[in-house]
């Protein structure tokens, strides 16, 4: 075990609250494991062995669970995960194209890194905003209505060392460390941020409020 | 000309609207206090009484799944909320829960009152990261008002919510590889029997309800059962969301009575993009059969889609017009299943494998017409035989699109090649993408 001794006390401290969310013990390995992404940037050796002691279960328990889901990463993740829908829906709205350009601009195919470290690119399956295709995401934050254009702008931004400001969700895109530590369940005060709810999202309420239908109460 | 009822997407254009004042200013909680008041096998009746039927995908009572739990016997029992969704097309969840989180927290506390839990779960995908900001501060929102905890609005009545984020694994939308992957391992099915609601979450009796299911709950309980079922149809009652995607002029979520029909819902999405012809379209996501303009009037209602051959599935509309090459999407779905199968049945393992494999070859125009009959043999032997409903699935929209569309597999075929610009069913124009030009320079 590698960590510091701050290191280690901080994580046992958080460790210790997700398990208190839980009546078993064992359900708090998900959780867990996005707590050691937010640390190390992806489930490491140590990162495995940390979990398998809180909740009692060996390391090859452990990396059993974590292999089977695509958000665990087996190798040090970039600083922004930038992955393009290229589901159906989206792939014909232009997703296809979207990713060809994407990933031509920053060297790098499907599940690699670019050689700074900033970006990990990957093909997505359908993120549930069909309604926005073609749909990007930054560390898990939505990029609606992408142009090859745009989506080039987000990622030169990026490798650039500039901010990424998504189309809903917070003011700026967290790194994936930290989105990361919201995903173990912890708060970052972020979520009264708002681009404003999309155009989509109201399209059905601004008919009905349009012809002045109401529920039938 | 059906209207639309906007209920659970009422308050997404207000201020805030994710925040507990906003909701509370919207007759928010109300509902809950009311149920407090209510025996909770009153609140169950109503539920089966309302005719609503689950939301996520299969359609089943939510009153009769509440009622099939085993008596109290003083242990543990749980309410899991599937917020997990990942089914191609569906995109309704997840802005509720952005724009509305309260609704379903509301629903969550109704919920687990009427079928006496003590400690319920919200399992959300992990690829949605604001929403998991929303869910949580709604719920942290909710205990300090005493809306969640103990003793709740001086009921006697305890309970406790624990927001759960999943790590990407479409199968763990399946109910009990829902189930499975909250206790901390792989995302795979389990047997059935035993149902949930038997042998759940720590093998102890649990409800698996959907997102808008269980945010229904709320409105049920305000205003009154026959409220609820004078929407909809005969056995489809009440109002759900519809989500238009594709090519159409304004995509996006329209809430309406149970057996709207596309035809009505295209004209207030604003009619097909540059008024091109309906190819074909999906009723409830990528795992049911595809429909043509054949079906524009077919009521959306479980009843009339199934009679049609299809399911209602999650109102998933995905729209697709003359454009679009029916092979290609049907070849991209399937990848989808390949990659998303788990791996515990061979049907489905292997089944998906070879799927990809051959309308990779016909996508590409290397196939020949044998590969169009080993597609439908291929799908014999996956529907039916595999160990959940992710294989069966998988073969719906190639069943369906071989037999809508058998000339243009063959053409693919004859011609060796697409005969589809695929440029032409994007939304921007390829040309002027600065690699294109680069590329023609
Ligand atoms: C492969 C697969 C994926 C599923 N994904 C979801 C999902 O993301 N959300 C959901 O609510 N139900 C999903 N379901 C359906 C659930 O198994 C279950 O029927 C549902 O959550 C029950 O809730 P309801 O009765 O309120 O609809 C899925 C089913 C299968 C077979
Ligand atoms: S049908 Fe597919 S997803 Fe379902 S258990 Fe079998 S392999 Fe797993
Ligand atoms: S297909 Fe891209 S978000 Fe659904």
């Amino acid at each position: 075990m590698t960590y510091t001794a701050e290191t280690l006390s901080g994580l046992e401290r958080d460790a210790a609250e997700i398990l208190g969310r839980y009546p078993v013990k064992r359900s708090a390995l998900l959780p867990l494991l996005h707590l050691v992404q937010s640390v190390d940037g992806y489930v490491s050796p140590d990162g495995i062995a940390f979990c398998a002691r809180q909740v009692e279960l060996t390391s090859a328990e452990v990396s059993a669970v974590a292999t089977f889901y695509t958000q665990y990463k087996r190798r040090p993740n970039g600083e922004y995960q930038v992955g393009v829908c290229t589901n159906t829906l989206c792939a014909i709205m232009g997703g296809d194209e979207i990713w060809r350009q994407v990933s031509e601009r920053c060297g790098v195919g499907h599940d690699e890194t670019t050689a700074d470290g900033k970006v990990t690119l990957e093909r997505l399956e359908c993120n549930a905003a069909c309604d926005y295709a073609p749909v990007m995401m930054v560390n898990w934050e939505f990029f609606d209505n992408m142009t090859p254009d745009r989506a080039l702008r987000v990622v030169d931004d990026i490798l650039e060392g500039r901010d990424v400001k998504p189309t809903r969700g917070p003011s700026t895109v967290a790194s994936f460390k930290e989105v990361s530590r919201v995903l173990a369940g912890f708060e970052d005060g972020r979520a009264d941020e708002d681009q404003g709810v999309g155009d989509p999202s109201l399209a059905g309420l601004k008919v009905a409020r349009e012809q002045g239908w109401e529920d039938s109460k | 000309m059906t209207d639309l009822t906007p209920v659970l997407t009422a308050t997404w254009d207000a201020p805030e609207s994710w925040k507990l004042g906003t909701y509370e200013n919207h007759g928010g909680y109300d509902a809950l206090k009311k149920a407090l008041g209510m025996e909770s096998a009153d609140l169950v009746q109503a539920v089966k009484d309302s005719g609503l039927r689950g939301r996520g995908g299969a359609g089943f009572p939510t009153g009769m799944k509440w009622g099939f739990l085993p008596p109290d016997d003083g242990k543990p029992r749980y309410l899991v909320v599937n917020a997990d969704e990942s089914e191609p097309g569906t995109c309704k969840d997840i802005p509720t829960m952005m724009s509305a989180p309260h609704i379903l927290v509301e629903g969550v506390a109704i919920t687990s009152f009427a079928i006496g839990c003590n400690h319920a779960f919200i399992y959300l995908r992990g690829e949605v990261v604001h929403v998991y900001r929303r869910l949580l501060q709604a719920v942290r929102e909710a205990y300090a008002a005493g809306h969640l905890g103990k003793n709740i609005h001086g009921s006697g009545y305890d309970l406790d919510v624990t927001v759960h984020a999943g790590a990407g694994a479409y199968i763990c939308g399946e109910e009990t590889a829902l189930l499975h992957s909250l206790e901390g391992r792989r995302g795979q099915p389990r047997l059935k029997p035993p149902f949930p609601a038997v042998e759940g979450l720590y093998a102890r009796p649990t409800v698996v309800n959907n997102v808008e299911s269980i945010a229904s709950v709320p409105s049920i309980v305000n205003n009154g059962v026959d409220w609820f079922t004078g929407m909809g149809t005969e056995r489809s009652k009440g109002m759900g969301i519809f989500s238009l995607s594709g090519h159409v002029n304004r995509p996006g979520q329209y809430e309406a009575p149970l057996g709207i029909t596309l035809r009505e819902l295209i004209d207030m999405a604003g009619g097909m993009r540059n008024g091109n012809r309906l190819k074909f379209w999906t009723p409830g996501g990528s795992s049911t059969p595809l429909f043509t303009d054949e079906h524009l009037d077919t009521p959306l209602d479980y009843e009339s889609v199934g009679a049609a051959g299809s399911m209602l599935g999650t109102r998933a509309l995905q729209i697709f017009d003359e454009t679009t090459c029916v092979v290609r999407a049907v070849a991209r779905w399937t990848e989808f299943y390949k990659h998303e199968s788990c791996g515990k049945c061979t049907p489905c393992r292997e089944g998906t494998f070879w799927l990809t494999q051959i309308l990779e070859r016909l996508e590409d125009g290397h196939g020949t017409d044998a590969d169009i009959q080993q597609l439908l043999d291929t799908c014999d032997s996956i529907l039916g035989r595999s160990f959940c409903a992710l294989g069966d699935g998988a073969t719906s929209s190639i069943s369906s699109s071989v037999k809508l569309f058998r000339d243009e597999y063959e053409q693919h075929v004859t011609d060796g090649r697409c005969p589809f610009d695929h440029a032409a069913s994007a939304l921007f124009d390829y040309e002027t993408s600065p690699t294109a030009e680069e590329a023609h320079a």
